[in-house]
């Protein structure tokens, strides 16, 4: 890390003492105090709070003041009360990533192999929607998803919907929403990936007998895996803990774990409550991630 | 390797990239079993010229036979033939026993494994199996590559500048020993490189292309000894072009006026057509020797030379002799020991054997293929 700083105290230059070493690395180690203290503040120390605050007495509230009573039936009082939204949410977010990872890998492998001089182009058609808020884009998809919104009345035409079926309203539309709003995460980690490949490898397979498919299979595809962790991952995980997909686009029966959360939060004021769903939350989502990376790393080298 | 006839043909092959024409009606045949070297400079479009028979490249027109087999439209997949890549293209997620068994398992090879050892064995990279290519140096990596291709036992082994990430010393290694498992497995090698060195030290035929076109085909000592071309001339060692005027051409000797002295070629290597020529001699067939010395009664002899720069190289010495029409004539000498060194402005008369030289046409360029420093690797 400090050889970007110290391009002359290597282990090749031997003039320097050590302690004019010492003395020069912990310069650069400095240039993290900032990070590190911004982290320090702003994550750590709320993460503590709330999971101080989780520990609440529930028969508080937010006139009388809540006292640390190191209660740990919160946790199980809020899984008993909402392990439907985590199970919602976890099918939510896996279908929409899996979808986005369905989109978006020809098109970032489009964009890295096929798109010549629109390359950079077609990146930026990728991020474009980073332009405007999160919020206003969720919002406009109400429109097109409208019961009387040019997609349900197609839809409906063609029979795929019965006559007085909506979009709006339905896990459709939480899904769909999720997939917009996500696809970005998981198309930009892709392309870094799959732009890193080297073609001539892909050719080079080809010219081994692979047909397109089976060069796929054995070069591009496990070349890419990292490309494909990262961005199930970025998608995943904020899928998991989103609530203004449900909020704008369901109904409460769509609505996820977020959704709770907020309500809790914001709404009832049941501070317990609300902390101890985010870290279970939390927990949950990390121990599937270390599962899914454990398991992707060890098949990568079939 | 059991058919007996999979000579390599290439008909009228053109390819085009949009105005720019790489390849321009090709015809040539690469008989089974032989050392084929592509030779050019970088865009003379001897790499497209593979790439077409890989089937990485469609031609825009011609065809591309193996044996009876029409291979033009066929995908890379599809076809008998395997290519060594200029970097190699390792797969470096697959280690060098993977690597090497690729093709075999991709066509369902049953006794896959025991033909890649061998096949390790053969390039000598046994204890490596298990490692990664990027745990290999640059020339073990490229005897993986050359293995890899090898073990499918392709029609024809397409070989792009293989060498070119070696350094000097391992590419001459590498250039005998892959003579010698050519020799060994008698497989067609189609061999593209710039470097006219590599392609005379390896190849049986070599065809020199330059813009497209092959300039001159033949084997490395024929085109060495007898360029039809300026190109040619240049591009394959060193060459002495003056512009002479033809006198007579009707005898077996062909006599020209060479900046007012008369010298005689052997007709059989006048490649002029006009009634000015470029007389080409290469610098190690000229002799040099003190004014009125020319020894041989059966040379040509150029007079009023003035030596103008001595480079001592160690095994020869390469001289530069002025001459009195404005030209400096490239001389190289062997480190003999049987004489003394000539010296800067020593006089001295210039001599060959006139089976030696040769006529070029004048309407060329004297520079072309020559060697710039940017084409130095």
């Amino acid at each position: 890390m400090s050889h970007g700083v110290l391009p002359s105290a290597g282990p090749e230059d031997p003039v320097v003492v050590d302690g004019e070493v010492a003395r020069r690395r912990g310069w650069g180690w400095l240039l993290l105090v900032p990070g590190m203290l911004y982290l320090a503040v702003f994550f750590v120390f709320p993460t503590i709070q709330l999971f101080l605050t989780s520990l609440y007495d529930p028969s508080g509230s937010y006139v009388t003041g809540y006292n640390l009573t190191w209660h740990f039936a919160n946790y199980v009082d809020a899984i008993r009360d909402t392990w439907n939204l985590f199970v919602r949410s976890f099918i939510y977010a896996g279908i929409a990533t899996f979808v986005c990872l369905m989109l978006g890998y020809p098109l970032a492998y489009a964009i890295a192999f096929k798109a010549g001089r629109w390359k950079n182009f077609m990146l930026v058609l990728v991020i474009a929607p980073f332009f405007t808020s999160f919020l206003l884009r969720t919002l406009s998809w109400r429109t097109i998803l409208a019961d009387e919104g040019p997609v349900a009345h197609f839809l409906r035409t063609i029979q795929i919907l019965p006559d007085n079926g909506r979009l709006l309203a339905t896990p459709v539309a939480v899904i769909a929403g999720l997939i917009y709003n996500f696809m970005p995460f998981m198309t930009l980690p892709l392309f870094a990936s799959l732009d890193k490949v080297d073609y001539r490898l892909i050719e080079a397979a080809g010219d081994l007998y692979s047909s397109p498919l089976s060069g796929f299979r054995r070069v591009t595809m496990p070349l890419s895996l990292p490309g494909v962790v990262s961005g199930t991952l970025l998608c995943f995980i904020p899928a998991c803990g989103d609530y203004i997909n449900a909020e704008l686009l369901g109904t409460p029966k769509q609505y996820m774990v977020g959704n709770r959360i907020q309500a809790a939060f914001l709404t009832e004021h049941n501070y317990p409550l609300a902390a101890s769903l985010s870290l279970i939350l939390m927990a949950v989502v990390v121990v599937m991630v270390i599962i899914y990376v454990r398991r992707v790393g060890t098949e990568e080298l079939v | 390797m059991a058919e007996t006839n999979r000579d390599l043909h290439l008909e009228s092959l053109t390819k085009n990239f949009g105005d720019f024409t790489a390849v321009r009606d090709l015809t040539l045949t690469v008989p089974n079993g032989t050392f084929f070297a592509l030779l050019g400079p970088s865009g003379c479009g001897k790499t497209t010229t593979l790439r077409m028979v890989a089937g990485l490249e469609d031609p825009t027109q011609g065809r591309i036979r193996i044996g009876d087999q029409d291979v033009t439209r066929l995908r890379p997949y599809k076809r008998p033939v395997n290519t060594v890549f200029q970097s190699y293209a390792l797969f470096p997620h697959l280690t060098i026993f993977e690597n090497v068994a690729f093709g075999l398992r991709r066509r369902g090879v049953k006794d896959y494994k025991q033909k890649t050892l061998d096949m390790i064995d053969l390039v000598q990279l046994g204890p490596y199996a298990g490692r990664k290519p990027a745990q290999l140096s640059g020339g073990q990596q490229q005897r993986v590559a050359l293995g890899r291709a090898l073990i499918n036992e392709p029609g024809v082994l397409l070989l792009d500048e293989p060498l070119g990430a070696l350094d000097l010393k391992l590419r001459r290694q590498m250039q005998i020993e892959l003579k010698r498992i050519q020799t060994e497995i008698g497989v067609t090698f189609v061999h593209v490189t710039h470097d006219q060195e590599e392609a005379m030290t390896m190849a049986d035929t070599i065809a020199v292309m330059n813009h497209g076109v092959i300039e001159q085909m033949g084997a490395p000592d024929d085109l060495y000894e007898n360029p039809v071309t300026t190109f040619v001339a240049n591009f394959l060692g060193q060459s002495n072009l003056i512009m002479t005027d033809i006198i007579d051409s009707s005898g077996p000797e062909v006599v020209v006026d060479c900046q007012g002295q008369k010298i005689g070629v052997a007709a059989e290597r006048c490649h002029a057509q006009g009634r000015k020529a470029w007389l080409g001699i290469r610098p190690e067939k000229i002799f040099a020797s003190h004014v009125g010395e020319a020894e041989r009664t059966d040379s040509n002899v150029l007079a009023g030379g003035r030596i103008s720069d001595v480079s001592f190289i160690g095994v020869s010495t390469q001289y530069l002799v002025a001459m009195p029409w404005d030209q400096e004539l490239m001389v190289f000498e062997q480190n003999t020991g049987r004489r003394p060194l000539f010296k800067n402005g020593d006089e001295v008369d210039l001599s060959w054997s006139s089976e030696h030289a040769f006529l070029l046409d004048a309407d060329q360029d004297a520079h072309a293929g020559m060697m710039r420093p940017e084409d130095k690797e």
